[in-house]
């Protein structure tokens, strides 16, 4: 660190660093055990070196994440960035995910009826089609397969571009700015990303205006747009987030899932001869992978909290996959175990923010992995385990590949 | 407020239950119906709501993880007293 910083809080000189790249990519970095065996609020020290509270415990995770006296909003000072990235980008506001109510109220209010468990039960046949076009299409390409750009990704990308009313033809630039703005590496990379995004999503938008869709961008023309609601720059950052959450989250789950059940044979075998084990095993994976490690929230007033008080301006990060591993929730917390309850994780968030996807994701993560697996029982990877790369610890984690064969 | 120490799964609801949602609360995330699929349902807007006829629980043994589910704390469930 060149900076000497002064107001650094004493304790943070001992403290974890968070985040961190993960060795196993489905386990938590080895170095957050002290994190596990501790108290249920930690201090940890982000990249900047500046301090941050971390919320270990599951208990209290479900009490703070509802505290409304914790902000989404990016642009507030004190706000915890887990990267360089993130911090030299956080001025610009994000939509839903970066508002507080109400104003995220009114937000979500409109995007919602696309979202609902009825809605996501209505696109499966949609969903079954577009995962077995897609396993077609790998299947004849034949083995071996990079299972990311044959499957994990265009599944998802597909859907959402079905939902949404943005056409699959462009998958290559959304996909890969999409990649950008999530990864960097630099925050020039960001910035440009979203740029670009916006701009495609704004002719987009004003394309549909002359001839309109059948998507959820059409409908919010209509009946947003078009009413006064909102305006064209309100419709386009909707756009950018709900089609950026729309698919890199669901891929990597589908990438990383794959990595564990296929490094977990006996947890397999098991799903193989019960699919009805399917839905729960797909929360038992959400749970397990946490691929969302790292909510990241602002404290707007004094928050007492074990025994600790949580100052006004204060970053309060909450590590989803030490979270979901409080052992006095989840008994035997590292094993992957279809049949216990796994519904209270908090892989998909909690409070407000929740996963506005979240059905949709566990209807593609059923339908994708239960295909993938029916059609190609002799599914492996193509390379040794450890020589396939995963995801840095400071963005979404997943498979950067994921060499198959079967 | 659920705080976590609810862990009950009564059966036993010969006399109904009483289930409060709070549709100022509610973020239509669909984990009750997800949960409890027989009593919860969407409505049109998305919000949660009763199935018609279910309004007293119709005995569901999941009425209590439904509302532990809930990302907003907007269900209450209780005993119908009488």
């Amino acid at each position: 660190m060149t900076d000497t910083d002064t107001t650094t809080d004493p304790e943070a000189t001992r403290s974890v660093a968070f985040p961190q790249d993960r060795t196993c990519p489905y386990h938590p970095p080895a170095a957050y055990d002290p994190l596990r065996a501790g108290r249920p609020l930690s201090r940890v020290t982000l990249f900047d070196g500046r301090p941050a509270w971390l919320v270990t415990g599951h208990t209290l995770a479900r009490r703070l994440l509802v505290d409304q006296r914790l902000s989404s909003d990016r642009t507030r000072d004190g706000f915890p960035a887990t990267s360089r990235r993130l911090a030299e980008v956080r001025a610009r506001k994000v939509a839903l995910l970066g508002v507080d109510d109400p104003e995220h109220r009114t937000q979500r209010k409109m995007v919602l009826p696309e979202f609902t468990l009825r809605r996501a039960t209505a696109l499966r046949p949609r969903i079954r089609q577009i995962v077995d076009e897609r396993l077609d299409a790998m299947i004849a390409q034949g083995a071996p397969a990079d299972l990311v750009p044959a499957f994990a990704l265009p599944v998802p990308s597909m859907v959402i571009c079905a939902l949404l009313g943005v056409p699959y033809s462009d998958h290559e630039f959304f996909e890969e700015q999409s990649r950008r703005l999530l990864r960097g590496p630099l925050p020039a990379d960001v910035r440009e990303a979203r740029d670009r995004l916006e701009s495609y999503l704004g002719e987009l938008i004003d394309s549909k205006r002359t001839s309109p869709g059948d998507g959820l961008l059409d409908d919010l023309i209509r009946d947003r747009l078009d009413e006064g609601e909102i305006d064209r720059e309100q419709l386009v950052s909707f756009a950018v987030i709900l089609l950026i959450a729309g698919h890199e989250t669901t891929a990597n789950m589908i990438s990383l899932g794959t990595y564990t059940l296929l490094e977990n044979p006996g947890r397999l075998a098991e799903l193989r001869a019960d699919p009805a084990l399917l839905p729960g095993a797909v929360e038992e994976l959400m749970r397990m992978l946490s691929i969302a490690d790292g909510l990241l929230r602002t404290a707007t007033e004094d928050i007492e909290a074990e025994g600790q008080t949580i100052r006004a301006g204060d970053g309060v990060v909450f590590s989803t996959s030490v979270i979901n591993r409080d052992e006095t929730v989840y008994p035997e917390p590292d094993a992957l175990d279809w049949h216990r309850p796994a519904r209270h994780h908090v892989a998909f968030g909690f409070g407000i923010h929740q996963c506005l996807g979240q059905n949709l994701a566990r209807a593609e993560l059923e339908i994708a992995l239960g295909a993938l697996f029916e059609r190609l029982p002799t599914l492996r990877l193509a390379v040794p385990a450890r020589e396939i790369p995963h995801k840095p610890g400071d963005t979404i984690q997943g498979m950067l590949e994921l060499p198959v064969a079967w | 407020m659920d705080d976590g120490t609810d862990t009950r799964t009564d059966t036993r609801m010969d006399t109904g239950m009483d289930i409060g949602i709070d549709k100022d609360v509610c973020i239509g995330a669909g984990q009750c119906a997800l949960t409890a699929p027989d009593v919860f349902t969407q409505d049109d807007d998305g919000y949660s709501t009763l199935r018609s006829g279910r309004e007293d629980g119709g005995g569901s043994p999941l009425l209590r993880e439904a509302a532990r589910a809930c990302p907003v704390g907007a269900i209450t469930v209780s005993e119908r007293v009488g």
